[in-house]
């Protein structure tokens, strides 16, 4: 029954944000970017509703939610930290940095910590190929990754 | 006989006239302009290697198999998405195109299962067939496909391993052995029109998706299996051919349920049916179908048919099981004595919408030669007898003006009391299509069906009027047009009657039919209607489709007239993508018209009462016919009231259940003395039959259908009747124990009878058919292929003919006691009373009938949805479960009629057409109660159809 009356909450206040960005031409990606802004994740819950309010099928905007990894299926950390594997990084040295960040956290990418206070990701290029090793927290990119500068991010998000 | 394998030529044909040539490896190929470099090649008869193209989808350009050289292009094109230009010189095999696919197969190979051998596709597999074409000999890359083919990985669960989903009843989908190709997700939405599939994820994650990540069933799912057809592997796979095997042959053959009339391959196994695939040259559905005319076959091997003729003196006692000699000469001697005893026309016939052309002939032939009477009708009578009758008087043919790819050219639809989605599916994903290159509809009904609001499709009006209300609207849409001066006067002027336009005009411009002054009663808001009308006026091809919702009312015949003045005025008339187009319930109804049903009319809509039609059957049958019109079936059951009609035969079809007013119907064959049922089970009516006559499902004889574009096709038997005879052998049998000595060897004689006597059949023969495919009626000297578009340089009556429509409402009223209106009609999976459908795996989508009803009159009557509830009207009551849902209007309720459980037809009236008899199911005034459980008539019925069904054992030999 709660989940029944959470469903309907998340439903309509999605429903809102459709009527908000209708007059967009293609408007699906920014009403899932207002979704997850909402939210913080894209919930099943609000899939229906944008279907209808596009007069699209749930299963296409399923597929649009599913292709995009941005779109997330459940709340993220409250900082997130998304550390670059693509080649410049592993060239400098990238991996190990990230294996020793993982350790430091405690987790595993793709992984929130229990107390909802960190998740990682990795990600395939920040386009800061000239400073790699890169990562980005919470938005903000950081070039030039050393081990302190590993510790710092660990520390920083337990603060 | 073969297995029929069907080009594929990879995209779909171009439309364009100018055409271009090119040189595809060395051979001149001239195609239309926009023709793919792919279909070009395998009109030279050059297949080019392909996964993710087929013709029924547009190009996808995603296997890379397809590759090509071009001279003085760079690169490897793909044929599929690379259109032809001329004088281009292509190459489709050369090294480095060998070298290409070979790597690309490697990779779809190493994460696909190699069970090959097992595997239900063996044999009908296009991957197998595309590794053999390009040489596939290793795999780099391993065979361990550790992606998705396995469940566990060294002791591991694996993680992108996704079990066999196997909720849909009638195929399966297996993502182990899916190569993403999008041939499904694209077949639902450009074939169908449903976009139920999606491709989920990304590069190694990408799935096939129906809905959300959830089951077939529980997603938007139609079950039309256009998937299954477009599935290059055995991911998407019949449950039957996973069962039986591969088919070895098949034959083309015509679907048995609704009125478009869809082709199909019967793919078979010796006698047994493997699969039914909509055959690609089949005119009407072109190569598409539904839930229904694929999967839902099953009836005909259900364990409730009859297979023996049966007999028995009382319809309380058990039946007894007879030899067909017995079962004849009974039914003649029983008919002979009731004519004897109680006079000539004591006796008639009911013909079926649901059996061949041939066999409604027969049975009407019976009837009229026979019995000497012109006691003949058929189930049109309760569905479209307002159609024959309004379009002939205004027109002068009783048929839809258009075929189906008509809808191909139109720009501005009405849909009228029709549900197509429901109710004609593969004519719906048509219109849908359409809909979504850009055409405008307009959807006439008092619910929010389906084709108002669904993804890619929105209505740009929906005039949601009260039931019954039909003429008050058309007119009003009359009163916009004519005011507002948005008629056709050039197209008036030329094909109709103008001073009969004008005395119509006059009529339509009184204000007290504006739209302003009419939506006090019909409910519908003037300025919607006035859209409405402006649109279809000046949105370029108009069409109007409509359905019973039209028909089945008072004013039936009436509202007919309506829409066909509105298509003269606007001019929407003649030529492709107008007209006036009733969909047609039963596959056969057209046919069944055709041939003579109605009490009046002989084959070829000719009045009994003309003396040289009547000279033509004469000297043909060498008998004297009645010339006075016989009793319609309402007529017939007053008549079996009052003691004066005792016998009756009824070929396939179920009127205790389809006939309005059930206790009427039930008072009247009880009071017959012989009432023989021809059908495949011991339907609703065989309680009350003395004689029960097996009947032939559509797969065991011979025959031809005609469909609501008037397109006669072809029923090929493709087994021998498990009953042991064709329904045209049953009347044959009856009519030989009368001694009339007819003489059929064969339904093409009789075939050939029907041309040698109706001036619109003259040129139809077996032979034509054969070469043809189908014709479309009238098909004579005149038009010796047949007759796609009618009316095309003028009308066949003449001038079109513009009537008056007043409105006069029914008599039917609410009440403070019966405050609700009930309408009624039919959805996807089920099929008119249910008598095959209920007996298939469709009941997985709809168990029982369910009673729609808006929120605001559930809560006011404490009902809550899935409740039990007594749903009564002044004729009667039953009980159904209550479904609440925003699609009815408060003050409108809804239901369906498949259930014999349910019996909707206890609650509808007996008020009819006035001028057919054509009854008022779409409009009853009904109260609505919460109950705890069906009512005494529905125990008492259920107890009195136990009774009847009871067959007697066969006498046990004596012992020895």
């Amino acid at each position: 029954m709660l989940n029944r009356t959470a469903d309907a909450d998340i439903a309509s206040r999605a429903g809102a944000i459709v009527e908000g960005h209708r007059a967009l031409e293609g408007p699906l990606l920014p009403i899932l970017h207002s979704i997850q802004d909402e939210f913080g994740y894209v919930p099943t819950a609000a899939l229906p509703a944008i279907a209808d309010g596009l007069n699209l099928s749930r299963a296409e905007v399923h597929g649009v939610v599913s292709f995009y990894h941005d779109y997330r299926q459940e709340p993220a950390g409250r900082h997130v930290i998304k550390v670059c594997r693509a080649e410049a990084c592993q060239s400098m040295g990238g991996e190990e940095l990230a294996e020793k960040l993982l350790a430091l956290l405690g987790l595993d990418w793709h992984q929130t910590r229990a107390d909802g206070a960190v998740t990682i990701e990795p990600v395939y290029c920040l386009g800061l190929c000239a400073c790699a090793p890169s990562a980005m927290v919470d938005g903000e990119v950081i070039g030039r990754l050393d081990h302190d500068a590993i510790a710092e991010i660990a520390r920083g998000v337990n603060a | 006989m073969a297995l029929i394998q069907e080009i594929d030529y990879g995209t779909p044909v171009s439309k364009a006239e100018k055409t271009v040539s090119l040189i595809v490896d060395g051979n001149r190929v001239t195609v239309p302009e926009g023709t793919s470099i792919m279909r070009a090649s395998m009109e030279a008869g050059i297949a080019i290697p392909k996964l993710c193209a087929t013709d029924m989808v547009d190009a996808f350009g995603s296997c890379r198999l397809c590759l090509v050289e071009i001279e003085g292009r760079r690169g490897t094109p793909s044929s599929c998405t690379t259109p032809v230009a001329e004088g281009m010189v292509v190459h489709t095999q050369t090294g480095r195109l060998k070298d290409i696919r070979r790597g690309v197969m490697e990779l779809y190979i190493s994460d696909h299962p190699l069970d090959c051998l097992t595997c239900a596709a063996n044999g009908d597999c296009e991957l197998q067939d595309m590794a053999g074409a390009v040489g596939l000999r290793d795999v780099r890359y391993g065979y361990e496909g550790d992606n998705h083919v396995v469940a566990r990985q060294g002791g591991e669960l694996n993680a992108r391993y996704m079990p066999k989903d196997e909720s849909n009843p009638y195929f399966t989908y297996d993502p182990a052995k899916c190569i993403v190709c999008s041939r499904c997700v694209r077949a639902c939405e450009e074939v169908q029109g449903t976009f139920a599939l999606t491709i989920e994820g990304r590069g190694f994650g990408s799935r096939v998706s129906p809905g959300m990540h959830e089951s077939f069933m529980n997603s938007e799912c139609v079950s039309c299996g256009a998937c299954v057809q477009a599935c290059p592997t055995a991911t998407l796979q019949e449950k039957s051919v996973i069962d039986i095997g591969q088919p070895e042959h098949s034959v083309v053959t015509t679907c048995a349920y609704c009125g478009v009339g869809c082709s199909f391959k019967a793919e078979m196994r010796g006698e047994e049916v493997v699969r039914m695939v909509p055959w690609k040259d089949g005119k009407a559905n072109r190569g598409h179908s539904c839930v229904k005319g694929r999967f839902a076959w099953g009836y005909t091997n259900h364990k409730d048919r009859i297979l023996n003729p049966m007999i028995r003196e009382n319809i309380t006692d058990p039946w007894q099981e007879v030899t067909w000699e017995e079962a004849f000469a009974h039914v003649a001697k029983e008919f002979k004595r009731i004519q004897f005893q109680y006079g000539r026309g004591a006796v008639g016939g009911i013909t079926s919408s649901r059996c061949t052309n041939e066999e409604t002939f027969l049975v009407q032939k019976l009837v009229r030669a026979g019995f000497g009477n012109n006691n003949v009708d058929t189930c049109a009578r309760v569905c479209h007898s307002p159609t024959g009758y309004g379009l002939g008087k205004a027109f002068g043919t009783s048929a839809g003006t258009q075929d189906f790819d008509s809808v191909e050219h139109t720009d501005v639809v009405i849909l009228i009391g029709a549900n197509p989605t429901d109710g004609h599916p593969v004519f719906a994903s048509r219109l849908k299509k359409r809909l979504r290159e850009g055409a405008k509809l307009i959807v006439i009904d008092p619910r929010r069906i389906d084709m108002v609001k669904t993804p890619h499709i929105q209505a740009s009006h929906h005039l949601p009027l009260r039931p019954g209300t039909n003429v008050a609207v058309l007119t009003a849409l009359a009163h916009v047009i004519v005011t507002e001066g948005i008629f056709d006067e050039a197209f008036i002027r030329e094909r109709c009657d103008w001073s009969e336009f004008e005395d119509w005009a006059s009529f339509v411009s009184d204000p007290a039919h504006s739209p302003e002054a009419t939506e006090a009663y019909t409910g519908v808001p003037a300025a919607e209607l006035r859209g409405a009308a402006r649109l279809y006026a000046r949105g370029g091809n108009g069409a109007i489709y409509y359905g019973l919702g039209v028909t089945e009312h008072s004013q039936g015949s009436t509202t007919v007239m309506a829409i066909a003045n509105l298509a003269m005025a606007t001019g929407n008339l003649g030529k492709p993508g107008v007209g006036v187009n009733p969909l047609r319930g039963q596959n056969n109804v057209q046919g069944a018209c055709d041939m003579g049903s109605f009490p009046h009319e002989l084959p070829g809509y000719r009045h009994i009462s003309g003396e040289e039609t009547r000279d033509i059957f004469e000297k043909l049958w060498g008998v004297e016919l009645n010339s006075e019109p016989g009793l319609r079936i309402p007529n017939m059951l007053d008549a079996a009231v009052e003691g004066t009609f005792r016998g009756i035969y009824i070929q396939g079809e179920d009127i205790l259940q389809s006939d309005p007013d059930t206790h009427h119907v039930q008072a009247g064959l009880a009071a017959m003395e012989c009432v023989v049922v021809h059908d495949l089970f011991l339907n609703e009516t065989a309680n009350y039959a003395h004689v029960f006559l097996p009947g032939s499902t559509f797969l065991e004889k011979d025959g031809t259908f005609t469909n609501a574009e008037r397109r006669i096709n072809r029923v090929r038997k493709v087994m021998t009747p498990k009953n042991g005879l064709g329904d045209w052998e049953v009347t044959l049998g009856i009519a030989e124990a009368m001694g009339l000595g007819w003489d059929y060897s064969h339904p093409s004689q009789i075939m050939d009878e029907i041309a040698a006597t109706t001036p619109s059949f003259t040129n139809v023969s077996y032979d034509l058919l054969e070469k043809m495919g189908s014709v479309q009626w009238p098909c004579n000297e005149k038009a010796p292929e047949g007759t796609p578009v009618m009316h095309l340089g003028g009308f066949a009556r003449g001038k079109g003919k513009f009537i008056r429509t007043e409105y006069v409402a029914t008599d039917e009223r609410t009440g403070p006691r019966f405050p609700l209106l009930l309408t009624t009609g039919r959805i996807l999976s089920q099929y008119n009373v249910g008598a095959q459908t209920r007996r298939t795996e469709n009941v997985a989508w709809h168990a029982e009938d369910l009673l729609e009803i808006h929120p605001h009159d559930a809560e006011q009557r404490g009902i809550h949805d899935g409740d039990f509830v007594k749903l009564a009207s002044r004729s009667g009551e039953t009980s159904l479960r209550a479904k609440l849902t925003e699609r009815v209007s408060p003050g409108v309720v809804y239901t369906t009629f498949h259930h014999p459980g349910t019996q909707a037809n206890v609650i509808t009236t007996d008020f009819t057409d006035w001028a057919t008899n054509c009854p008022e199911y779409k409009v009853t005034a009904v109260q609505v109660s919460p109950s705890n459980g069906p009512t005494a008539w529905q125990v008492e019925y259920d107890a009195q159809a136990a009774q009847s069904r009871r067959i007697a054992e066969p006498a046990l030999e004596p012992a020895e």
